[in-house]
């Protein structure tokens, strides 16, 4: 049985869109209000998850041919390495450095290492989610 | 930067670009990148004689984890130096081999990076003074080994030989770990010169004898010392190269080491004295005894090998016995033995790295390792017979070769020993040269059996796989450079033991260097006639008999049939291990959810109930609490009537759908109680879960009526009941306990301290990064395992590879 489901389809190319936004807004923001690497990477895993469920895993797999296992992976690996990061500026273990610049246009900024061990939680949290989802659902 | 650290982590990082150079650069043996590691690292070591030889010792510390005392620091004196020299030198000439060896059809890109694990891993060991860091090189070296004697691990006798020497030597390392505590918790501190530097302080705690034991034990198992040896000959299923390196040259020594390293700590107590050359002294003579009856090549050489650690072992424990009497011109005579140990810990690695290799050209060109088809190749394989022969003699103990000089120096300490009137040894001390002098013997018949098996006698091409021929020349290299090591260390003895030993000397009897004496020996070719060169004498004329009769006296191997053998009893002890841990397992493993949930309930309700009744902590006072309003009153009964409609949901759907409303009642109470950051998440979850819920339905059953008794019911109500109360009181004393000082008041400084607003992000990320990381590393470990669980399973049953 085949469902014509037109407008859900074309609800959800927009709203892929917006919750992805929503998902980097997130991630930024959790520096200073709420958000963060895990919900942000929580949101554009549902994000992908909306995409999987509307339209069928291989046309998504076509259009974003992405290991996610390599993604999840990836994640760890930028979060343990900036621990290791660390290591190298004689620091201790997992120690975060953060500073204030000042960025024409934007004023001042602050750049941390914490997005990073941030980014790599996010990473991890959409490769595993997407991975567990796809692998239960294409089980035969 | 420190160097010296970074020495220890650069195979490692070579460990890691390895595969790649082997997935994109197909035309080049990938050996010849992993080459330079060694080979550079030697130049760097080899650099450092000098400076080392001198007296001087090189510290480098790395922070790891301060606050536990546990840092990485490499440190560098003669004993170690000897052994990083070994490791990379023999491990540069070994990989130089196997560039020959190994085809480009194996899976030669594993091979080498496992070989960088260890050989990273064994420099760590070598050079850590810190306990805990040289527990995990140590473990670390173990792992690697298993990887690599499972290389083919499409053999079932290279799997369980795997097995095998990982289960032994981990069980020893983990003892060893148990020992370093106690001996940590002794002395207050991981370090182990600083262990020394106290030692006086703790030689009479309860604990000291316990933990040299168990410190022992993971020596023991680690070099292969009876009854532990037990692994070493299955591990050479392993490809030659990886039984020349790891279970002749290096790894084995491993154990050697930690006596020596621990020597000054322990030496001077007559346990050690008699634990360690008692052990070694026998290994030495069951290794040698069990060796001649060897017809496979590589086994022979593997009871050889147990045979000489045991010879090194007993000679360190020989000259602990110095430090039993403390300085005096007279004392010193015994660290002569830990002298010869040490020397023959080199002399060991060159011949018996030659003679491995000598064993994989005989392999690789005729097909068969096998004594009793082999036979004749001198005049078809002549350079490696030559190889084979020093290589022998240097075994059995014949001048011009540099085991010679060791053999007598050992000979020389066992007999000086029985001179010693202490530690019981003016009864029982005779025994000590008897046994090694009988056990010389059998080591001269083995050599001999070696060498005229292999290369005289009738050629039998018929049962070879291939008619012989000399291999590969590169093949040949790396054998020859060992041969000739033999011979140059027969006549320069003293540059490796003035520039090496003698300092390795100093820092295993520290007490000893700082009084001034000469710990460095002289050695001398010639003694003069002297007991040792009779004693050499008799082994040459014992043993030339013996093998010529040896058909007359092996029916004493048959004294000791198969089923009263160590290797018997192992494989029993596995095989009740299994089966009782089976029956004992099945019995809690129902395979039924619900079971397992009455588990981790029942215990739930036991240890926190638990601990609110027997601590008395419990406190709980209704008006210190905030009213409820109308709102949060609501959701909660919302909540409520969802949670016990579960119950009687007909269908899944129904109450899948109804479990979501209990998620998202939370975090609308989360709003309510300004946790927006729980909130937000929680949110996110509730919706991917369901989306989860809804995937995973599709291949559940029906969801039928239960058909449990009404005693299982009743059970199972009495449970939730009793988890519902404990957790409600558990929720509501949360506010009354004041037990601890509240730390929440450190972290409001999180903008200070981590640039960030967001208190719950900056501990996240910053204040316990460390949590955070370890549960990614844990969420990433779960997906694989979801993924492989599912995935790969399918392509099992095609996987006809498993039992070859």
């Amino acid at each position: 049985m085949k469902i014509n489901n037109v407008i859900l389809r074309t609800v959800a190319k927009l709203v892929f869109f917006i919750i992805l936004t929503l998902a980097v807004y997130l991630f930024f923001a959790g520096h200073n209000s709420p958000g963060g690497g895990f919900s942000g990477g929580l949101v554009l895993a549902s994000a992908l998850v909306l995409l999987f469920i509307v339209f069928d895993i291989e046309t998504i797999q076509k259009g974003l041919p992405i290991d996610f296992k390599l993604v999840a992976a990836l994640g760890a690996f930028l979060s343990v390495g900036t621990g290791f990061g660390a290591l190298v500026f004689g620091e201790n273990f997992l120690t975060q450095a953060f500073d204030y610049f000042n960025v024409p246009f934007f004023g001042e900024i602050e750049l941390t290492t914490v997005t990073i061990f941030e980014g790599g939680v996010a990473l991890v949290v959409v490769g595993v989610v997407v991975t567990i989802l796809l692998s239960i659902s294409e089980d035969e | 930067m420190s160097t010296l650290v970074l020495a220890i982590f650069i195979p490692f990082l070579a460990a890691a670009i390895i595969p790649f150079l082997y997935k994109y650069l197909k035309n080049i043996h990938v050996g010849w990148f992993a080459i330079l590691v060694p080979t550079g690292l030697f130049i760097y070591l080899a650099s450092l004689i000098p400076a080392i030889s001198n007296g001087e010792v090189i510290v480098q510390t790395i922070n790891w984890i301060p606050s536990y005392g546990i840092n990485i620091t490499a440190y560098l004196d003669g004993l170690s130096l000897t052994l990083a020299l070994l490791i990379s030198g023999v491990g540069a000439l070994v990989i130089l081999y196997s560039i020959y060896y190994l085809s480009s059809k194996e899976p030669i890109g594993t091979f080498y990076t496992y070989l960088m694990l260890f050989m990273g891993a064994m420099l760590g060991v070598v050079m850590s003074d810190n306990m805990l860091v040289l527990y995990v090189f140590w473990e670390l070296t173990s792992i690697s080994s298993f990887l690599l004697i499972a290389f083919w691990y499409q053999r079932k006798r290279s799997r369980e030989g795997a097995k095998k020497s990982l289960i032994i030597t981990v069980s020893g390392g983990i003892s060893m770990l148990v020992g370093f505590i106690m001996v940590g918790s002794m002395s207050s501190t991981w370090s182990i010169r600083e262990v020394i530097a106290n030692v006086g302080s703790i030689s009479d705690h309860s604990l000291f004898i316990p933990a040299m034991l168990l410190v022992l034990l993971g020596a023991f198992t680690k070099s292969a010392q009876f009854p532990f040896h037990i692994w070493l000959p299955d591990a050479m299923e392993a490809p030659t190269p990886v039984s020349a390196y790891l279970h002749s040259a290096t790894m084995v020594k491993a154990g050697i080491y930690l006596v020596a390293r621990f020597t000054p700590v322990f030496g001077g107590e007559a346990v050690w004295f008699w634990a360690v050359t008692g052990v070694g002294i026998f290994t030495l003579f069951w290794g040698s005894f069990n060796a001649v009856r060897q017809t496979d090549l590589k086994a022979l050489l593997a009871y050889s090998t147990i045979s000489q650690l045991g010879m090194i072992m007993s000679m360190f424990g020989m000259g602990s016995a110095a430090l039993y009497l403390g300085y005096s011109t007279e004392s010193v005579v015994y660290t002569g033995a830990t002298f010869a140990a040490l020397f023959h810990l080199v002399n060991h690695s060159t011949f018996k790295g030659a003679l491995f290799m000598v064993v994989g050209v005989v392999d690789h060109s005729v097909g068969t390792r096998d004594i009793r088809r082999l036979g004749g190749l001198i005049t078809l394989m002549p350079v490696t017979f030559t190889i084979a022969t020093v290589g022998s003699m240097s075994m059995a103990g014949l001048p011009p070769f540099n085991g010679f000089l060791s053999k007598e120096m050992f000979f020389v300490s066992t007999l000086e020993i029985t001179e010693a009137g202490f530690f019981g040894l003016g009864t029982w001390g005779i025994a000590i040269p008897i046994i090694a002098w009988v056990a010389s013997i059998f080591t001269f018949v083995y050599s001999t059996v070696f060498v005229v098996k292999t290369f005289l006698g009738p050629y039998k091409e018929e049962k070879l796989e291939h008619p012989a021929h000399e291999p590969n020349p590169g093949m040949l290299i790396s054998p020859i450079i060992l041969g000739m090591l033999v011979i140059t260390f027969f006549f320069m003895p003293n540059v490796v033991g003035e520039n090496l030993i003698a300092p390795a000397m100093n820092g295993i009897f520290p007490t000893f260097a700082s009084e001034g004496a000469e710990l460095g020996t002289h050695i001398h070719a010639w003694h003069g006639f002297k007991p040792e060169l009779f004693m050499t004498i008799g082994v040459i004329l014992f043993g030339v008999f013996l093998y010529l009769t040896r058909k007359y006296w092996s029916g004493i191997y048959n004294l000791f049939p198969e089923k009263w053998s160590i290797n018997t009893f192992y494989g029993f002890v596995l095989d009740q291990i299994e089966d009782k841990s089976t029956v004992i397992t099945n019995k809690y493993m129902t395979r039924y959810l619900r079971d397992y949930m009455v588990y981790i309930f029942a215990f739930f309700i036991l240890a926190i109930g638990g601990i609110f009744i027997f601590t008395e902590a419990y406190y709980f006072t209704l008006p210190e609490n905030a009213p409820i309003s109308n709102f949060e009153g609501l959701v909660i009964l919302a909540m409520m009537v969802a949670g016990i409609t579960i119950l009687f949901a007909k269908s899944r759907l129904t109450a899948i759908v109804l479990n979501s409303i209990l998620g998202f009642g939370i975090s609308i109470l989360f709003v309510l109680f300004r946790a927006p950051d729980l909130a937000l998440t929680q949110t996110i979850i509730e919706a991917v879960t369901t989306v989860l819920f809804l995937v995973a339905y599709y291949f559940l059953p029906e969801l039928d009526r239960e058909d449990t008794t009404k005693k299982t019911k009743s059970v199972n109500l009495f449970i939730s009941i009793g988890v519902g109360v404990v957790f409600t009181t558990v929720a509501l004393g949360v506010q009354g306990n004041k037990a601890f000082d509240t730390i929440s008041t450190f972290f409001e400084n999180s903008y200070e301290l981590a640039g960030g607003k967001n208190m719950v992000n900056a501990i996240l990320g910053d204040f316990r990064a460390f949590d955070t990381m370890l549960e990614v590393v844990v969420l990433l470990i779960a997906g694989i395992g979801v993924y492989t669980i599912i995935r790969v399973r399918a392509k099992k049953e095609s996987d006809q590879i498993e039992d070859k």
